[in-house]
């Protein structure tokens, strides 16, 4: 089987296996409605300050929910040493780190999908002439998020200290991907709202940065 | 996919140690397995067998030395089915649905048919739409012999192949592997001293804190070098 074959199989089991258990799906969504109503709470920011900072609290949350997210996704395959009887079945294994990012991405732009009614409504701010410009920054955001997470929990999963290490690892590594998507969500959430090409310039390079990094060596992050 | 029969492997560790931190699991293990040999390792806990076998599956990496692949056809795509420790199965999916996963991934050709003649071969038929979860540690074992065969492997790697299947399963496993060995199938598998399971083996090879001190084919000496008294 091919590589992309190999990796659609790969997916339908992560979101089979999701969509049974739900258990990271439910914990992301109820993590980051709690962060996001805590900051709400806590700023009770007016529109303006909603405008300015919002965009930057809700990709915060976001981030947060994703260093909750990415932490299982090889730590899953260690129950039953499933990951072992998938590098034996796939001819590369880059197909396995295919999967598990098309899945993190999947899971975690519905997560954001989800959240931002919520948020608009916390915030009181109005997106939906934006709703496209949105949905692009979320998708090469949380791509962004995915690949790099997904490499990285490959990495701590075989880490002593694992459940600590993937924050520590993951929160510097994606503070560009914070400050680009939030450059990018303020502009479209503004009172004049424009589009940030630049800012979606450095999202889709960081995204194909990682992803060609992750089929260079990816092989070598899930030896033992 | 080949069938052992067109794709025999042979294996050749040369040298070999894998080393854990300050402790070695194997030291300078050099090791010839010829296609189609069944051999059964032997040896206490932590002597190495299982890295040896986990090498041997390209799944970990020696510190220093080399494994190397003998094929007796160049152009067949040889597979290799390992049963481990773990059974190597999800426990969120079906018995049906890991099989169909695994022979999707592995590239089987008529999987239904394949995984419902597995199904039934190691006595799951009738729960293969249950959840792995639900299942004893028996019945998981025989999903994971299932998951090693879906493919007809040329290389089979067994560690502790009958650990928790009661003695119907048991002797169905015996009986599956003296079919494989007789078509040629290179069988590789770590026992813990004598058993039905060893009867299989045409040669007998026990580590010791990591070295093979003891390789034997058929004979006088076979039981003694399975057994723990043996030296």
């Amino acid at each position: 089987m091919g590589l992309l074959s190999n990796a659609a199989a790969l997916l339908g089991k992560e979101v089979r296996t999701e969509f049974r258990s739900r258990e990271l799906l439910s914990t992301t969504i109820v993590f980051v409605l709690i962060v996001v109503v805590l900051f709400s709470f806590t700023f009770d920011p007016t529109t303006n300050e909603s405008h300015r900072f919002g965009p930057g609290l809700l990709w915060l949350a976001f981030l947060f929910a994703a260093s909750l997210m990415l932490q299982p996704c090889f730590l899953r395959e260690q129950t039953n040493d499933t990951l072992s009887a998938l590098r034996l079945a796939v001819s590369d294994p880059f197909a396995i780190f295919l999967a598990k990012i098309g899945a993190n991405t999947l899971f975690l732009l519905l997560t954001e999908l989800l959240m931002l009614p919520v948020f608009a409504a916390l915030f009181n701010v109005n997106f939906r002439g934006q709703l496209p410009g949105i949905l692009l920054t979320f998708l090469l955001g949380s791509l962004g998020i995915s690949t790099a997470g997904t490499a990285l929990a490959a990495i701590s999963a075989q880490a002593r200290m694992r459940e600590l290490l993937l924050p520590l690892l993951l929160l510097p590594l994606l503070a560009p991907i914070l400050v680009a998507s939030t450059e990018v969500t303020v502009g479209l959430m503004s009172a004049d709202p424009a589009m940030q090409w630049k800012g979606i310039g450095f999202l889709a390079v960081f995204d194909v940065v990682f992803l060609t990094a992750l089929w260079l060596f990816g092989e070598y992050l899930l030896e033992e | 996919m080949a069938s052992p029969a067109e794709c025999k492997v042979g294996l050749r560790f040369e040298k070999v140690d894998k080393r854990y931190g300050t402790v070695y699991a194997l030291r300078n293990l050099t090791l010839t397995i010829a296609p189609g040999e069944c051999v059964a390792l032997a040896g206490r806990n932590g002597s190495g067998k299982t890295t040896l076998l986990r090498i041997a599956a390209n799944l970990t990496r020696p510190t220093r030395g080399s494994l190397s692949f003998s094929e007796s056809t160049e152009n067949q795509n040889p597979h290799t089915g390992f049963v481990a420790h773990a059974t190597m199965v999800y426990d969120e999916l079906t018995a049906e649905e890991n099989l169909l996963f695994f022979a999707k991934l592995l590239g089987v050709t008529k999987r239904k048919e394949r995984v419902a003649e597995l199904l039934f071969e190691v006595g799951l038929g009738e729960r293969k739409d249950s959840l792995v979860r639900t299942f004893s540690r028996g019945m998981r074992q025989r999903v994971a012999i299932a998951r090693a065969l879906l493919a007809n492997p040329s290389l089979l790697l067994f560690d502790e192949p009958a650990t928790g299947l009661d003695p119907e399963a048991t002797t169905w496993l015996i009986g599956r592997l003296r079919t494989l060995r007789d078509s040629g199938c290179t069988i590789v598998m770590s026992l813990h001293g004598e058993s039905e399971v060893a009867r299989l083996a045409t040669r007998a090879v026990r580590l010791e804190a990591g070295s093979v001190v003891a390789d034997t084919r058929a004979g006088t000496t076979f039981q003694s070098v399975l057994s723990f008294t043996g030296s």
